[in-house]
């Protein structure tokens, strides 16, 4: 039973001693091991099983994968004095865990120094370029819907020069020259939002309802002016359909006139005095009704015979 | 063991229990255990929507292992299982509170994700989704640390990216289905260059708006095309009621004109005939026919007349103390002869 005991204490004793020798460097892992504090050999940066001294040496680990910065948004003036938040992220790594390990030893330590890079950096680009610089990439034009050709200008008036790509970029290449002293390796830096400050988005607000508005009364009086054009035309269509009818009209009427007097003429000319005293027969007859008085004398012809029947 | 609540066991009690068993039995069980132990840490299953990977001693294999029974040296190797057929979803300016057959959403807007710059310095509020799968579950789970807070930033900064290099109108109109996929390209080639090792399956937008205090004045030019087409079409609805009408009625003039055009000939040719016929006869006899035609006329209108005077030609005074009938003019027929001979 004793050496049952013994077995187990000495199983234990090994199992302790094998955990502190032998180390595993994980995959997401790289290794600096120490001795009494002092670095000891490279970094172990490929995982595996390694060994080192037992109780003596120590086992430091670092993050060996991408790692994340995300600073807090500034507020930040830039060369057109525009107010904007920007808030930016990086992507960083420990390239040099030795360096790393000396000069900022932990996360929370680096995460500071590089807000105080980061942040130093892009307050000082954002603040030598105007904000269409820090909006835009490229100098599309931008497409408009048929709506509103016309009515929204299809570009901003300055062209850029540099742009939002390039500007990160800047950023990047002025922090990353600095972050090697820290061992660390800075890989990307982006913006991850902009805005207006508050005050300035109000009065963006205001210009945007603005715009809006001046595009709404051109609807308003395009609609008018277009209907008003249609009635014109509307007149225009109406004063020349009656107007040719009526001339139409008139030149029948008168083509028959002139033809009837022709032939009037014609008939009439044969004897103008036979045609007068016919006529005046035909107009007796028409215009005297049975409420005209008429006074005879009796040297009228009709009465001819009246006083001398002979 | 066998530990009642009062019966206090101290070991030397257990070991001498021990002894009473069979020392083979013991090592038999233990062997057993072991055993349990072991096979416990050998197997795995890997579920029809995983892949799974190992590390060996630390270090990854290199093979990715289907969904399955599978097995893995005990205690050494150890097993990451990554969701890689799942389609994952990350949202952007709004969340879902429950999806179903009525998904709803969380009344809150998420203003500080969804309003962005656009290229002609307006404000837009874009609320999307990214659709993604782990497409590389090593590079997933061990080249970046937090993944899931990585590709989030990712998708803000591209998107913000992309509808910076567009107008509002085109963000909200046209455009959306541009900025989609260059989101997606500019989103997947980041995600490599990061070694996220996810697959952006698509990008899509959502709502669009401008933001809220400026969506009014945007119906509001909605509204005023609506306005205007419907001023447009009232004229032209005027012209079409009036137009053809008017044409009508220039047809009606005509053809009235043209009526008299035909009564006006017809009659002048009717009277002429009836005037030449007479004028032939006339001329055999004219005297004669003159009276007949004359007294003829006279002996048919005097009947008409209702009041007749006759007076005598030498009592030329007598005219003034007639009762003419209120001012009637007088159709005095002085002279009958006047006209004829």
């Amino acid at each position: 039973m004793r050496s049952l005991g013994a077995l187990l204490i000495v199983a234990l004793a090994l199992i302790f001693l094998a955990g502190n020798t032998l180390y595993i460097v994980h995959e997401p892992e790289q290794v600096i091991i120490t001795q009494f504090g002092k670095p000891q050999g490279k970094p172990r940066t490929d995982p595996n099983i390694y060994v080192k001294v037992p109780f003596i040496q120590k086992v430091n680990r670092f993050d060996k994968r991408w790692l994340a910065w995300d600073g807090d948004p500034n507020q930040v003036p830039t060369k057109d004095k525009k107010y904007i938040w920007v808030d930016c992220y990086a992507r960083w790594r420990i390239a040099d865990p030795l360096k790393y390990f000396q000069v900022v030893r932990n996360e929370t330590l680096a995460q500071s120094r590089l807000d105080d890079i980061i942040d130093g950096e892009t307050r000082n680009v954002i603040a030598s370029y105007d904000l269409i610089e820090v909006v835009r990439a490229t100098n599309r034009t931008f497409e408009v819907t048929e709506e509103l050709k016309g009515l929204v200008q299809t570009e901003v008036g300055a062209q850029i020069k540099t742009g939002r790509d390039q500007l990160a970029r800047e950023i990047l290449e002025r922090a990353a020259a600095i972050t090697p002293d820290f061992g660390i390796e800075l890989v990307d830096v982006r913006f991850k939002r902009i805005n207006y400050i508050e005050s300035v988005q109000k009065k963006v607000y205001e210009r945007m309802i603005a715009e809006r508005k001046r595009i709404a009364e051109q609807y308003r009086s395009e609609g008018q002016g277009k209907s008003a054009e249609i009635r014109g035309q509307m007149e225009r269509e109406l004063k020349k359909i009656r107007s040719e009818a009526y001339r139409t009209a008139q030149e029948l009427r008168g083509k028959a006139d002139g033809e009837s007097t022709r032939i009037y003429a014609e008939a009439y000319n044969r004897d103008p005095s036979f045609y007068a005293f016919t006529r005046s027969l035909q107009a007796w007859e028409k215009s005297l009704t049975s409420d005209t008085q008429m006074v005879l004398t009796t040297d009228a012809e009709f009465l001819r015979y009246m006083k001398q029947p002979r | 063991m066998n530990s009642g609540p009062r019966r206090v066991q101290t070991p030397e009690i257990v070991i001498q229990r021990m002894s009473n068993i069979p020392r083979g039995f013991i090592l038999l069980a233990i062997a057993g255990l072991a055993l349990l132990i072991l096979a416990f840490n050998m197997f795995y299953t890997v579920q029809p929507e995983e892949q799974a990977i190992l590390l060996r001693f630390g270090g990854f294999t290199g093979d990715i292992y289907e969904p399955g029974l599978n097995w893995k040296l005990p205690f050494i190797d150890k097993v990451y299982k990554v969701p890689t057929r799942r389609q994952l979803k990350m949202e952007f300016g709004f969340r879902t509170a429950r999806a179903g057959q009525r998904t709803r959403y969380e009344a809150r807007d998420f203003p500080e994700e969804s309003l962005m710059l656009s290229g002609d310095l307006n404000v837009a509020d874009v609320e999307w989704i990214v659709q993604y799968k782990i497409g590389n579950p090593y590079f997933y789970k061990f080249r970046v640390f937090d993944v899931e807070e990585t590709f989030s930033d990712m998708s803000e900064a591209v998107m913000r990216q992309i509808v910076g290099d567009h107008s509002v109108d085109e963000v909200i109109t046209i455009g959306r289905t541009k900025v989609a996929s260059d989101a997606k390209e500019l989103l997947q080639e980041l995600c490599d260059r990061y070694e996220t090792g996810i697959r952006v399956e698509q990008v899509v937008l959502q709502d669009v708006n401008p933001p809220q205090p400026v969506q009014a004045s945007f119906n509001e030019v909605n509204e005023s095309i609506q306005e205007r087409e419907r001023s447009i079409n009232q004229a032209w609805a005027e012209y079409n009621k009036a137009v053809p009408r008017a044409r009508g009625e220039a047809e009606q003039t005509i053809r009235q004109a043209e009526g008299y055009a035909l009564e006006r000939v017809n009659n002048s040719q009717g009277d002429a005939s009836r005037f030449l016929a007479l004028y032939a006869e006339y001329r055999k006899a004219p005297d004669v026919t003159r009276r007949r035609l004359y007294l003829e006329t006279i002996e048919r209108l005097l009947p008409t007349l209702d009041d007749k005077i006759i007076i005598d030609e030498n009592l030329k005074n007598l005219l003034p103390l007639l009762n003419l009938g209120g001012g009637d003019g007088i159709k005095a027929l002085e002279r009958g002869q006047k006209g004829g001979s």
